[in-house]
């Protein structure tokens, strides 16, 4: 692989840029990998990465019914933070923000990861309870958080409204560390990296069948025909269902849309991510200058990526009134990703009912921040067959009642 | 030089001169004007600055598809970035600045970026800046946010106002050109409830542009006549500067309309969003003119051919005295011949075709008009404006120029592109017309409804009917099939005989000349805002970006704020090129709304500041605002934290309400507790499968504490059911549980057990509910008569009903403080005057009302759990030590197989117990306890949590509570409990139950 670097960029400027290579091959598919992976995703890609980076298993193939990292790794918001509840959230994320720390370095491509900070804003007493609660879980996890005072979120967001009527904003989680990423990137650069250590991508190859022999994944049936593999991972997000359902087990898991939306782009206002619970709606602005808005998911199930308006006009009203200067940009595209929610809105990395057949999935609203870490610690349970960063994540959970949840900061009061 | 002409213009009123202002000059134009067709007559060539290389740039379009004529509009709370000087209709006092520069329009910095260019291709930023780590935080990344981005920050809170609007109809016409005309006039005559919408301030679309006749007559009369007979008919509505943004599920539609965008400040809102549902659709959105890719076609002074023939027409603008057209379609020739009728020059047609022999070449070369057949423009030459272009053959490298030609304008035209954006918004599919080199929407495959038929139907130009002549006949098709689908079978139609130049086929020409270098390549600009090129388009094919999507991505190609109108087919025809690949295996990107940009506060509508949501008021909201009340959010209520006594702060004013209820008496409005009346013959059943103790085997006039849980056995709201008759059952739940447990209810009757014969109604807001507490509280109600509240009459967890001070009322004794304690309910429109009479009558007393707080230190004092503090979701009532509550008796409730899974049924799991500082302060909230050791992934090991820590005013001491491993096992040991900041505490594990624990109080 030739590198990326200011010199390269130098000289292919001489020769009208008709020397760059391929960013990842377009290879035709082998008989027999080692390991397959279903999905390239960030988290497919990621598995596939640090397979052969942490283990030295490089015969893998990604496959990828679209293109790669066309799910829900290039359509969401970006936000990347660690400041989880719960130990074994905190330990993946953390693990994960760590890993985002380093990856432009560590893919040679600049994922443009932007350690600028994130607030979330609390807006009840409830609310404040639970972060400080957040604040002291996390002190003990050796992930850095702070509370801070209403008067230096106005410092560090000074476009926002803290005494608005309804919900004046009463302080913040604050995480220096957290930022946003460009997503493209983040699946572009590590499918770079896997070409590049010799894995085939297949793109436009759909899986449509799990084959097994004595309890064992033996391969998987693919509209480019049958591929045996020696090891499975399902890495599908939104159609986990259907995928583990070819597998012949079922998963604890519903497929909801989940919507966000651009502003046109307009000159920096805003170098922090922020997240308003409490009404409902985040904000942060890319690199473009774009506002980017996220909101929330459809209470019902279903595929079509779009959904509907009411989140759209939910999301905005909340953020006008946290962001009054906002009334008067314009929205320019609005879109929706499918999310795959566990019950207990935590992730899915585990051994399956079926022999070397692994799942990772499970990641909701909130996988893009995880994909170094889900990817380190998928790897390894494929790999050695545990992984302490997987431990608590797997399907028996469910079973036994011991779940993770991470959305206990329900508002509920007397 | 652009300048105005002497005479025409269908759309000025030359009696009538505004005043406006660009980039602090001031101006003058006409009414009917939009910005651009005003600034273009004052010889306003370069109007802004591309997004990356901070090109300098011209007006290119003359509507929504305008890429590059973007200003800043108004100022201070009326500041708007990024409006479309095509769009944005002239108006007195109009002030507009151009952006993306720095220091000025005409001396730009960022122009550098241009000189280095080649250093700049697509996707270079994912090469770069990958060393030092830091540099991309702290250097690179702040100056590439500087440099980007378009316009300036809004400052202020917006001075306008938005609303909402809803409509229903049988068919929604978007668009009001003339198949849009066409298909109300169908619609409308066969009796459906039609809407029509146009995103401009005119109908009749491009038709009185092009010289089209209809029915014998010029357009423009047929188009006058046919909105006069739709104005007649009551079943039609018509709306102007009405943009339909996007189409969603079910027929569901949104437009945004311009109120009063060009009356700014009139009073009225400034947009109105239309939030229609329609039967069905018909789009008659028209087509987008496609710029041609050639070297340096976006020099200010390169325009499209439609627009600059709207210029002319519409505005009587001339772009300059000569106009070079450039095209490979007939219709071009259109504007040659508009320009020559308004005495302008013409050099020359080049034509990218080895024929002209149309009926409109014909006619341009019978005008005198010279054209270049198998001709393409090598470069157009200039910096700041146009100065000429050198022609060269289509079929060459461009090496080889035939001709230089002097001009200020070029009128490009590359085919046109049907509108299809509303059509796939919600699913609808595209086909490949191979003969005009276009998507158009494949009747067959249109988004379809809830009854599984097609909703939107597309009509004339944006059904891909380019020739003028069949658009009538095609928009009627349309709107027959619409009308048919929504059910109206009886459609009687006449199509108008329509008159117009008969066009020779086009020919796609996606790079001029066909077999340009890469020299020139680079100066081929695609998409003109986010300043993506033909090479770079190459290059992401190079690289393996292949997949259209990939493209877009990695050039950034059509996401600019045009969302590629005039880029996405040229850039898709460039991208097949490169692969090889026919033009619909690559396929399109997906359409998203809006169709145009919105604004955000249209969006929002009126919900703002005091109603940004709805507020729940309790019939005593008043009172407390009146009283010093400090409040809290909760839900959609506010309920009263506290009432502060002049300058109190707050935590005197609790401690204060505390210890009043301990000593005398208070008053609590308790009015948003969920009330939920459960009734008939299987209620009973029903409850007992809802709460985890027996609901059933209460009896009338007693009250039962109760708990709910998830079927995954955790606790998720608690309160006191009361039983009211032998069918009938009134559950209190928690205020924010109130319209959840409701809905939780109702899902389980309607999904589960539908056949189960139970009703539900959540009378909330049908009552008030004030709770009297207080050693003093039996005196008060005594003294103001009625129900009988003697101890040995009315006991604890019992309720009457009756009348209380002439007041209807049903009092429940219950008790949340540990105190005497009788919650009183009334019918919400006596609780004004049943909260006053028990001031009065409390008043001897020293009654004072408290608020929340208050009422959680004395739950707290007492060791009663709060939902949302002892409890999050993973939390079992037997963590609460709460058992008690739990039927061993029931075979099944709602949590019970839930809660017997191996993790919930551990002996090990945190508990709940009381704790104490050594030192009697305050312990922090949400702090952890630490265990020795740490973790598999090195986290601190913990051994239990804070749930609810308060200051005690009636212990005169810290008092918490907290979930601890085997907790109720360990009292008496000390727990630490680290703060962020390094030091930490040291608690005793005690009994939660801090105040009197034997119930003599609440039991007097
Ligand atoms: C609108 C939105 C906003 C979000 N915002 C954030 C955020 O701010 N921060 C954050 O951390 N997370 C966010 N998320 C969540 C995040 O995007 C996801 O959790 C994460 O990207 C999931 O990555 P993945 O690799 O698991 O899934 P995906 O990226 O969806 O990849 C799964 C891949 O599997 C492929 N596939 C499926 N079935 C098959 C098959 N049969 N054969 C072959 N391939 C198949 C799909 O085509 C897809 O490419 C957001 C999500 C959305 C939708």
């Amino acid at each position: 692989m030739k590198r990326y670097s200011v010199f390269a960029i130098a000289r292919e400027a001489m020769r009208h840029h008709t020397g760059w290579e391929r960013a990842w091959a377009s290879p035709e598919p082998k008989a027999n990998y080692d390991v397959i992976i279903i999905g390239a995703g960030g988290h497919g890609l990621a598995t596939a990465y640090y397979l052969g980076k942490n283990f030295g298993i490089t015969n893998v193939a990604v496959i990828e019914k679209g293109w790669l990292g066309g799910g829900n790794t290039g359509r969401n918001t970006t936000i990347i933070r660690s400041n989880y509840l719960q130990d074994p959230s905190a330990a993946i994320y953390d693990k994960a923000l760590k890993l985002y720390e380093n990856l432009s370095q560590d893919l040679n491509y600049n994922v443009m990861f932007s350690p600028r900070g994130l607030l979330m804003l609390a807006q009840t007493h409830h609310e404040v309870r639970g972060y400080l609660r957040t604040v002291h879980a996390n002190n003990l996890q050796g992930v850095a958080t702070e509370w801070i005072e209403p008067a230096k979120v106005k410092e560090i967001v000074p476009i926002i409204n803290i005494d608005g009527p309804r919900y004046p904003v009463l302080g913040a989680l604050w995480q220096r560390r957290g930022g946003t990423a460009r997503h493209d990137a983040v699946a572009w650069g590590y499918a770079r990296a896997c070409s590049d250590m010799g894995m085939h991508i297949l793109q436009k190859t759909e899986v449509t069948g799990v084959r097994q022999e004595n309890g064992a994944v033996t391969g998987v049936e693919t509209s480019r025909g049958f591929i045996g593999t020696k090891k499975l991972g399902i890495v599908v997000a939104g159609h986990s269902g259907q995928v583990a359902g070819m597998a012949g087990f079922r998963l604890p898991l519903e497929a909801v849309a989940l919507q966000a939306l651009v502003s046109e782009p307009i000159k920096p206002c805003m170098d922090v991510v922020v997240m308003a619970n409490t009404v409902h709606g985040y904000m942060s602005q890319s690199d473009k200058g774009e506002m980017v808005i996220g909101g929330g998911t459809d209470s019902f199930n279903n595929f079509t990526q779009r959904g509907s308006f009411h989140h759209i006009e939910e999301t905005l009203r909340a953020l006008v009134e946290t962001f009054p200067m906002i009334s008067r940009l314009k929205m320019l595209r609005q879109w929706g990703g499918i999310v795959d929610m566990t019950g207990d809105r935590s992730p899915i990395i585990s051994k399956t009912p079926l022999g070397n057949c692994f799942i990772n999935c499970g990641w909701g609203t909130g996988g893009f921040k995880a994909i170094p870490g889900s990817g380190w610690a998928m790897a390894e349970l494929m790999a050695r067959g545990h992984a302490p960063l997987a431990a608590e994540f797997g399907l028996d959970r469910f079973r036994e009642g011991r779940f993770i949840d991470e959305s206990v900061a329900a508002g509920v009061a007397h | 030089m652009s300048t105005r002409l002497s005479s025409g213009g269908r759309l000025i009123d030359r009696a009538r001169t505004v005043e406006y202002s660009f980039n602090g000059k001031r101006l003058r134009g006409f009414k009917g004007d939009t910005l651009a067709s005003a600034l273009l007559a004052s010889d306003q060539m370069l109007v802004g600055r591309s997004f990356k290389y901070h090109r300098p740039r011209g007006i290119v379009a003359s509507g929504a598809e305008e890429p590059n004529a973007l200003v800043g509009l108004g100022t201070g709370a009326r500041f708007e970035p990024n409006q479309r000087m095509t769009t944005t209709e002239l108006f007195d006092g109009l002030s507009s600045a151009s952006q993306n520069h720095w220091p000025s329009l005409e001396y730009d910095v960022g122009v550098l970026n241009n000189a280095v260019a080649k250093f700049l291709p697509a996707g270079f930023y994912y090469k770069t800046f990958i060393h030092p780590r830091a540099a991309w935080k702290h250097v690179f990344e702040p100056v590439i946010r500087q440099s980007a981005g378009l316009g300036r920050v809004p400052k202020e809170r917006d001075a306008d106002r938005y609303e909402y609007f809803y409509a229903h109809c049988d068919l929604l016409v978007v668009g009001g050109g003339i198949a849009g005309l066409q298909a109300a006039l169908v619609a409308g005559a066969a009796g459906a409830r039609v809407l029509v919408l146009e995103q401009t301030a005119h109908w009749g679309g491009r038709a009185p542009v092009d010289g089209v006749e209809i029915d014998g007559k010029p357009a423009e009369a047929w188009i006058k006549a046919s909105v006069q007979a739709l104005e007649k008919m009551s079943n039609v509505m018509l709306r102007r500067r009405t943009m339909a943004s996007g189409v969603y599920d079910h027929g569901y539609v949104l437009a945004d309309e311009k109120v009063a965008d060009h009356t700014p400040g009139d009073g009225r809102p400034r947009h109105r969003l239309w939030r229609i549902r329609a039967g069905r659709i018909v789009t008659a959105t028209g087509a987008i003119e496609r710029p041609l890719a050639f070297a340096g076609n976006d020099i200010p002074g390169v325009m499209l051919a439609s627009a600059v023939r709207d210029y002319v027409v519409n505005w009587a603008v001339s772009p300059g005295d000569r106009t070079v057209v450039v095209t490979n379609n007939d219709d071009a020739y259109r504007t040659a011949l508009a320009l020559k009728a308004a005495g302008l020059q013409v050099p020359a047609v080049v034509d990218a075709r080895d024929r002209a022999d149309g009926a409109l070449p014909q006619a341009a070369r019978a005008a005198g008009i010279r054209v270049l057949t198998g001709s393409a423009i090598a470069k157009a030459h200039g910096g700041k404006r146009l100065s000429g272009v050198a022609i060269c053959a289509q079929g060459g490298e461009g090496n080889a120029v035939t001709e230089e030609i002097p001009c200020e304008a070029v009128a490009m035209s590359g085919g046109w592109s049907p509108v299809v954006h509303l059509y796939s918004h919600c699913g609808g599919k595209l086909s490949w017309d191979e003969a005009h080199a276009m998507f158009r929407p494949d009747a067959a495959r249109p988004p379809t409804g809830a009854d599984g038929t097609g909703f939107v139907f597309a009509a004339g130009a944006a059904n891909g009917a380019l020739y003028v002549q069949d658009v009538l006949g095609d928009a009627t098709k349309a709107t027959i099939a619409a009308l048919q689908a929504a059910g109206v079978a009886e459609v009687e139609t006449v199509v108008p005989a329509v008159k117009a130049e008969v066009e020779a086929p086009m020919i796609p020409i996606w790079v001029m000349p066909q077999g340009a270098g890469p020299d020139l390549r680079m100066k081929m600009w695609l998409d003109y805002q986010n300043d993506v090129k033909v090479s770079d388009v190459q290059l992401a094919a190079r690289e393996g970006y292949e997949s259209v999507e990939h493209t877009k991505r990695y050039t950034t190609l059509g996401m600019a704020t045009d969302q590629g109108k005039l880029s996405n087919i040229n850039g898709l025809a460039v991208l097949s090129n490169a692969l090889n690949a026919p033009i619909p295996e690559v396929g399109t990107t997906t359409f998203r709304p809006p169709y145009t940009p919105v604004t955000i506060g249209a969006l929002a509508g009126e919900a703002r500041g005091e109603i940004f949501q709805p507020l729940r008021r309790t019939a005593i909201h008043d009172w407390h605002e009146a009283h010093g009340v400090e409040w809290e959010p909760v839900g959609h209520w506010r309920r009263p934290y506290c009432y502060k006594n002049g300058a109190e702060i707050a935590s005197a004013a609790v401690n204060r309400e505390v210890l009043a209820v301990r000593e005398r008496v208070g008053l609590l409005d308790a009015s948003t507790l969920g009330k939920i009346l459960v009734k008939g013959p299987d209620a009973g059943r029903f409850l007992d499968m809802l709460y985890t103790n027996m609901m059933s085997n209460l009896k009338p006039g007693k009250c039962r504490y109760g708990l709910m849980c998830s079927e995954n056995g955790f606790l998720m709201d608690d309160g006191v059911v009361a039983r009211i008759d032998e069918e009938t059952w009134l559950c209190h739940t928690t205020s924010g549980g109130a319209d959840r447990i409701h809905g939780w209810m109702e899902d389980w009757l309607q999904c589960e057990w539908w056949d189960w014969k139970v009703y539900t109604a959540n009378l909330t807001e049908q009552y008030t509910q004030i709770a009297v507490v207080g050693p003093k509280a039996r005196a008060v109600l005594e003294k103001l008569g009625g129900i009988e509240v003697s101890g040995e009459e009315f006991k604890f967890m019992e309720w009457r009903e009756g009348t209380l001070g002439g007041l209807p009322a049903r009092i429940f004794r219950i008790s949340f403080s540990g105190e005497l304690s009788y919650e009183i309910a009334t019918p919400a429109g006596h609780g004004r005057a049943l909260w006053d009479a028990l001031l009065k009558a409390g008043e001897e007393f020293g009654i004072t009302p408290y608020g929340t707080e208050a009422l959680h230190v004395m739950r707290a004092e007492k060791g009663f759990i709060m939902i949302g503090d002892e409890s999050d979701g993973t939390v079992i009532p037997q963590d609460l030590n709460l058992n008690w509550a739990i039927s061993k008796k029931k075979e099944d409730f709602l949590g019970k197989r839930g809660q017997e899974r191996s993790y919930l049924a551990d002996p090990g799991r945190w508990k709940l117990v009381g704790l104490e500082t050594l030192d009697g302060t305050v312990l922090p909230d949400g702090a952890y306890a630490v265990a020795d050791g740490f973790n598999a992934n090195g986290q601190r090991n913990t051994q239990g949590r804070i749930t609810s820590t308060y200051w005690s005013p009636t212990l005169r001491k810290g008092i918490a509570m907290a979930l601890v491993h085997r907790g109720p096992e360990r009292m008496g040991e000390v727990l630490e409990f680290p703060k962020p900041d390094g030091s930490s505490v040291k608690a005793k594990i005690c009994d939660p139950v801090f105040y009197d624990k034997d119930g003599e109080k609440q039991n007097v």
